[in-house]
């Protein structure tokens, strides 16, 4: 299976691709690509927008119209493709630095428009391109190469900035649970509307080794411990709640869509 | 234990960069990482779970056939 979806919707004269041993990145690349192939969608009509970063390398090794842009302007770019052709399915890989630091404008403005784009955050929690750097998503305490005594900002919840800025489908998931990132990738290319994803995934390079969080394979099992589901979520009791990030799928909204709308404007003249 | 059908455990020397999920997620300690490469150390054990397949961010191991 693994073998069949490579064939297919990779560009395996650049494979192995250039993440670090043990990143988690290839784990949620696999996980979307299996996602369109179980929505059986013509490779032709997909369009992969990234910004820059580790995450954003995604688009060179996939096999559909792909456009690399530059830094934190994945979504303007989509947006622009989008508008293009309403017809293709336009999906954003990002990263955590990408979509809420240099594109956090954009990420706002592009939920409120509710325009039909499926954004994947994956969030490392870290820069781990340039060098290891705290993001805005790096927990508070925690350590950087810009932040050697510990970040003293408060980190972001992306999921909640995309909910309150009007995206119609927020969900959150880890690289432990592999099948539901699968899973939630469907259902947002099936939204009609902004769909938001936010993939924790892990950096064992920078964000491990500085916070001493032990190798990649004990990473992922922390993103597992540190995690639970919104319907058990609800369940616990209230000491148990503190400290845990919820995944799952977390709001689901209607409201027209922003091309929509256009075209609607558009004909009434 | 006897192999469950006509699946064979892959591995592509060539994309694998000896991280060693695979390794730390087999249920059945199936591999090893020797010289920063997976290898299949007891293929007699593997019950064809696709763990490995699933965790493996290099797509270096897989099950191969139908």
């Amino acid at each position: 299976m693994s073998k069949y979806l490579i064939e297919k919707y990779y560009r395996t004269e650049r494979l192995p691709h250039i993440w670090c041993p043990g990143c988690g990145n290839g784990i949620v690349l696999k996980a979307i690509v299996k996602a369109i192939d179980n929505l059986k969608i013509n490779k032709d009509d997909i369009c992969v927008v990234s910004g820059i970063g580790c995450s954003s390398r995604a688009t060179g090794y996939l096999d559909f119209n792909t456009v690399h842009t530059t830094h934190g302007r994945a979504l303007a770019f989509a947006t622009g493709i989008k508008f293009a052709n309403p017809k293709l399915h336009v999906i954003v890989i990002t990263g955590d630095g990408d979509c809420a630091a240099i594109g956090g404008n954009h990420l706002i403005h592009a939920a409120r428009r509710n325009i039909d784009i499926t954004t994947i955050v994956f969030n490392n929690n870290i820069y781990g391109m340039t060098g290891g750097q705290f993001s805005p998503t790096t927990p508070t305490g925690d350590k950087g190469t810009t932040a050697p005594y510990g970040n003293i900002d408060p980190n972001f919840d992306l999921c909640e900035l995309a909910k309150a800025s009007g995206a119609t489908y927020v969900s959150r998931s880890t690289v432990y649970g592999v099948n539901m990132i699968t899973k939630q990738v469907e259902e947002g290319i099936k939204n009609k509307g902004f769909s938001f994803i936010e993939v924790l995934t892990t950096c064992p390079t920078y964000y491990g080794r500085k916070n001493k969080k032990g190798d990649a394979a004990e990473m992922i099992r922390q993103l597992n411990e540190m995690t639970v589901n919104i319907n058990a979520y609800d369940k616990l009791p209230e000491e148990k709640r503190e400290n845990k990030i919820v995944i799952g799928e977390l709001y689901r909204d209607t409201r027209e869509e922003y091309t929509e709308k256009y075209d609607r404007l558009i004909k009434s003249f | 234990m006897k192999t469950l059908n006509d699946k064979k455990l892959i591995v592509e020397e060539e994309f694998c960069k000896g991280c060693g999920i695979c390794v730390a997620f087999c249920p059945k300690n199936v591999l090893k990482v020797k010289n920063g490469k997976v290898l299949i150390a007891d293929i007699d054990s593997c019950i064809q779970c696709g763990i490995c397949e699933m965790r493996c961010p290099d797509y270096a191991i897989y099950l191969g056939g139908k």
